[in-house]
C-alpha cells in the first residue's frame, strides 16, 4: 500500500507539514480561521522530531500490516480498512491510551476531545496526496509504495 | 557606542490577522530576524538582520509576511544619495572594502532591451517550429574552412573537437564551494537531461559527479584548485578562466569557513584555509603564454577536448579575442560586466568592465574582419535574462550563451546579493550543511530543465518567425536586427540599422 514517507536528508524542520495537516483535519476552508478563530488551536497528525546536528523527522502513522494499536484498542474503536489504513472512530474512543502505549513509532497523539488522533492518509479530506505530502516545500515527505516497508 | 547607526534597509511587514505563529518563518531564516515572543504570544523582527531574500515570505503558509524598503530617508540630495552615504558610514566604521554578490543592481544601459528582432511578412514565410523542421543544435569549436575527401567520398580532413549542445545555452562556471553541492548536482543533472553543458567553476569536481562527465566543462583558473588529469579528461571541453565579467582584472577569495571537508578534497587545499585565485595566472603573460598553457591542457587530454578561454568583456576586448583566436584556443567565452558573482568589490563589480552587447559585437566583427571567425566559437555571458537575449545574442554573433544568474533564480535564489555571507537561506550559496540541504536537486534539476526547455520553444518561436530554420542561420544574422533609441555610434558598434530604416 502507498504510504506517508519521510526522506531525512531533506526534512529542513519548517514544521509547515504540520501546520497543513492540522489545518486539513480541521473542517475550515481558510488556514487563519482554522489557526485564529477558535480557542482551541487545531492539532497535527505529524510532528517533526527535531534533534541534535540538525537532524529533521517527520513522524506519523506507519500504518503496520499487523498494527499493535489496533490489538491494544479495548473498544474496536481503531480498525485497520480494506486499503490497509488504520482508523480510529471517535465515537467509540474512550480515551484509554492503551493505542498510545502500545506504538512503537511513537506516532499517536490525543485530540480536544480527549480521543484519539491519527494520521488517516488523509481519506476523510481533499483526496488524492496527504497535505502534508502536498505542501512540503523541499519534497522531503513523499506518498509511495515501497512494498510494504513502514 | 558608535554614532554610525544605519536604519535598516528593510522592514518586515507581518499581517498579524493573518499570523498564525506557526514560527516557519523562524525556523527558515538563517539571518536570524524573526523569533516568537511567548510573553506576547507573537512574533517579532529583527529587521537589520534581514537581507529581503524572501525566504520566510515565501513559505509563510498564510501569506502574512511582505518585505518593504524602509521609508526612512536622509534628507534629499541627487548627488548624494542614501545609499551613497550608507556606504561612507560603513567604510569609516570598518575601514574595509566593500563586498558585494551577483550582478551589478546599477542601472547601466542594457542594449538588449535596444534591439529588436525581425519577423517575415508576405515575402517570405515563417516557419511553424511544432510541424515544420527546426534544430536548436549546437556544435562549439573550430570549424574548417573547407573539407577534403578521397576518391571514395571518405572524409581526409581531421575535425577538430567539438562540443555538441541540444540548444545554444549552458550554465555558467560557478564553483563547487562559492555554491552548494546540491546547486552543483541540480545543475549537473539538468545538464545531463537537457544535452547541453554545465560549468564546474574553479573548484574542482566533487567526484559524485565524475558520472555527468559528458556534460561538464571543467574549468582551469588561476589558482589552479582541483585540477589533475583524470579531472581534465573528465569533462566534455576544459576553459582556461582569464577574468569574471563582474570583476575584470582582480581574481578570487573564498574565505576559510566555507571550505569544509568536501570542498577542501575538492579543491585539493586544507580544510578551513582561504581559497585565493590570484588576478592573474603566473604564467600567462602573453598570448604566446597562454598558447602555451592551451597546448599543455590539449596535450594531457589527448587533443581530444576544446580549449575554452574565458575573458571578462573589457574595453579592448576585440584585440583581446583576436590574440585568443590565434592562440590555438577552440571556444572564446566572454563575461560581460553584468554577470554575478559570490563576491566581488562593489566598486569594482558596478564600474568595470562594458556591456557584453557591445563586447560581442566587437569581436564577432573584428575576427570576421580578420577571417579568424571559424577559428572559434564564441560564447557569450552576463546577464542573459530571457530567450529574446539568447536570440539577440546568436544574431549579434554568438554560438551560444552561457547563463548563471537565470539558472540560480530557477534555483530559488531571490538576488538578495548577499552569496559573501555564506547564509543563502536558498541552500545555493553556502555551505552550511542545515541550509544546503533546503536545496533538494530533484526539485532544483527539474526545475532548470522547465526553465531552458521553455527558453528553447521561444527560440524556435522566435527563428521560426524570421523564417529561419536553424541557429547556424541565425547566427551573426545582423539583417534581423533593429536598433531602437541608439545612438549613431552605438549602431555602427553593432553594425545594425536603426528600426525604421
Amino acid at each position: 500500500m502507498k504510504r506517508v514517507y519521510v526522506n531525512e536528508e531533506w526534512c529542513l524542520g519548517c514544521h509547515l507539514c504540520e501546520i497543513q495537516c492540522a489545518f486539513a483535519n480541521s473542517g475550515e476552508t481558510d488556514m487563519v480561521k482554522a489557526f485564529n478563530n477558535s480557542e482551541k488551536k487545531p492539532i497535527s497528525r505529524i510532528t517533526v522530531e527535531d534533534g541534535a546536528d540538525d537532524i529533521h523527522f517527520a513522524v506519523s502513522c506507519r500504518h503496520c500490516d499487523t498494527p499493535w494499536c489496533v490489538k491494544g484498542c479495548i473498544t474496536g474503536a481503531l480498525t485497520v480498512n480494506d486499503n490497509g489504513v488504520v482508523q480510529i472512530d471517535e465515537t467509540r474512543c474512550v480515551g484509554c491510551r492503551t493505542c498510545i502505549l502500545m506504538c512503537p513509532y511513537g506516532c499517536l497523539t490525543v485530540g480536544h476531545n480527549k480521543t484519539l488522533l491519527k494520521c488517516e492518509l488523509c481519506v476523510e479530506n481533499a483526496g488524492g496526496e496527504p497535505s502534508c505530502v502536498q505542501r512540503c516545500p523541499n519534497n522531503a515527505i513523499v506518498f509511495e509504495d515501497r512494498d510494504g516497508v513502514l | 557606542m558608535s554614532i554610525n547607526f544605519i536604519y535598516p534597509e528593510y522592514e518586515v511587514v507581518r499581517n498579524e490577522k493573518r499570523c498564525i505563529k506557526c514560527r516557519a518563518c523562524e525556523r527558515q531564516c538563517a539571518n536570524e530576524v524573526h523569533s516568537y515572543d511567548q510573553e506576547f504570544d507573537c512574533m517579532e523582527a529583527q529587521e537589520s538582520q534581514c537581507v529581503d531574500c524572501q525566504r520566510c515570505v515565501t513559505l509563510c503558509p498564510t501569506n502574512a509576511l511582505k518585505i518593504v524598503k524602509t521609508n526612512n530617508r536622509y534628507r534629499e540630495n541627487a548627488n548624494w544619495q542614501q545609499q551613497t552615504m550608507e556606504e561612507i558610514f560603513r567604510q569609516a566604521d570598518t575601514g574595509g572594502v566593500l563586498l558585494s554578490s551577483m550582478g551589478t543592481p546599477k542601472d547601466y544601459p542594457n542594449y538588449f532591451d535596444k534591439i529588436l528582432i525581425n519577423a517575415s511578412q508576405v515575402t517570405n514565410p515563417p516557419i511553424d517550429p511544432l510541424r515544420e523542421p527546426m534544430e536548436s543544435k549546437v556544435f562549439l569549436g573550430k570549424k574548417l574552412n573547407k573539407l577534403e575527401f578521397d576518391e571514395n567520398d571518405e572524409l581526409l580532413s581531421e575535425i577538430p573537437p567539438q562540443i555538441e549542445l541540444e540548444m545554444p545555452i549552458m550554465f555558467s562556471a560557478m564553483s563547487y564551494g562559492s555554491i552548494s553541492e546540491n546547486a552543483h548536482k541540480s545543475l549537473a543533472r539538468a545538464a545531463t537531461e537537457l544535452g547541453i553543458c554545465y560549468n564546474t567553476g574553479e573548484g574542482g569536481l566533487n567526484q559524485d559527479l565524475y558520472q555527468y562527465g559528458a556534460n561538464t566543462i571543467v574549468q582551469v583558473a588561476s589558482g589552479r584548485f582541483g585540477v589533475h588529469r583524470d579531472y581534465l579528461n573528465a569533462g566534455a571541453a576544459i576553459e582556461i578562466k582569464m577574468g569574471q565579467g563582474a570583476k575584470p582584472g582582480i581574481g578570487g577569495h573564498l574565505p576559510g569557513k566555507k571550505i569544509q571537508e568536501k570542498v577542501s578534497r575538492t579543491r585539493m587545499i586544507p580544510v578551513g584555509v582561504d581559497a585565493i585565485s590570484p588576478a592573474p595566472h603566473h604564467d600567462i603573460y602573453s598570448i604566446e603564454d597562454l598558447r602555451q598553457l592551451i597546448f599543455s591542457l590539449k596535450e594531457a587530454t589527448n587533443y581530444k577536448k576544446p580549449v575554452i578561454v574565458k575573458i571578462a568583456a573589457v574595453h579592448n576586448v576585440a584585440a583581446i579575442a583576436s590574440g585568443i583566436a590565434r592562440s590555438g584556443a577552440d571556444i572564446i567565452s566572454i563575461d560581460g560586466f553584468r554577470g554575478g558573482t559570490g563576491a566581488a568589490p562593489t566598486r569594482i563589480r558596478d564600474n568595470v568592465g562594458i556591456p557584453i552587447e557591445l563586447a560581442l559585437a566587437a569581436v564577432d566583427q573584428r575576427l570576421r574582419d580578420e577571417k579568424i571567425r571559424n577559428d572559434v566559437s564564441i560564447v557569450v555571458g552576463g546577464s542573459i535574462r530571457n530567450s529574446a537575449d539568447v536570440v539577440k545574442a546568436i544574431a549579434l554573433g554568438a554560438d551560444a550563451v552561457y547563463i548563471g544568474t537565470a539558472a540560480l533564480l530557477a534555483l530559488g535564489c531571490h538576488l538578495c546579493r548577499t552569496c559573501h555571507t555564506g547564509k543563502c537561506n536558498w541552500g545555493i550559496a553556502t555551505q552550511r550543511e542545515d541550509l544546503v540541504k533546503r536545496l533538494n536537486p530533484d526539485i532544483g534539476s527539474r526545475r532548470l530543465v522547465n526553465l531552458v526547455s521553455a527558453w528553447n520553444h521561444e527560440i524556435m518561436e522566435m527563428m521560426g518567425g524570421m523564417g529561419i530554420n536553424s541557429i547556424e542561420a541565425l547566427k551573426g544574422n545582423r539583417l534581423m536586427l533593429r536598433g531602437i533609441g541608439m545612438s549613431a555610434k552605438e549602431l555602427e558598434i553593432f553594425g545594425i540599422a536603426h528600426a525604421g530604416e
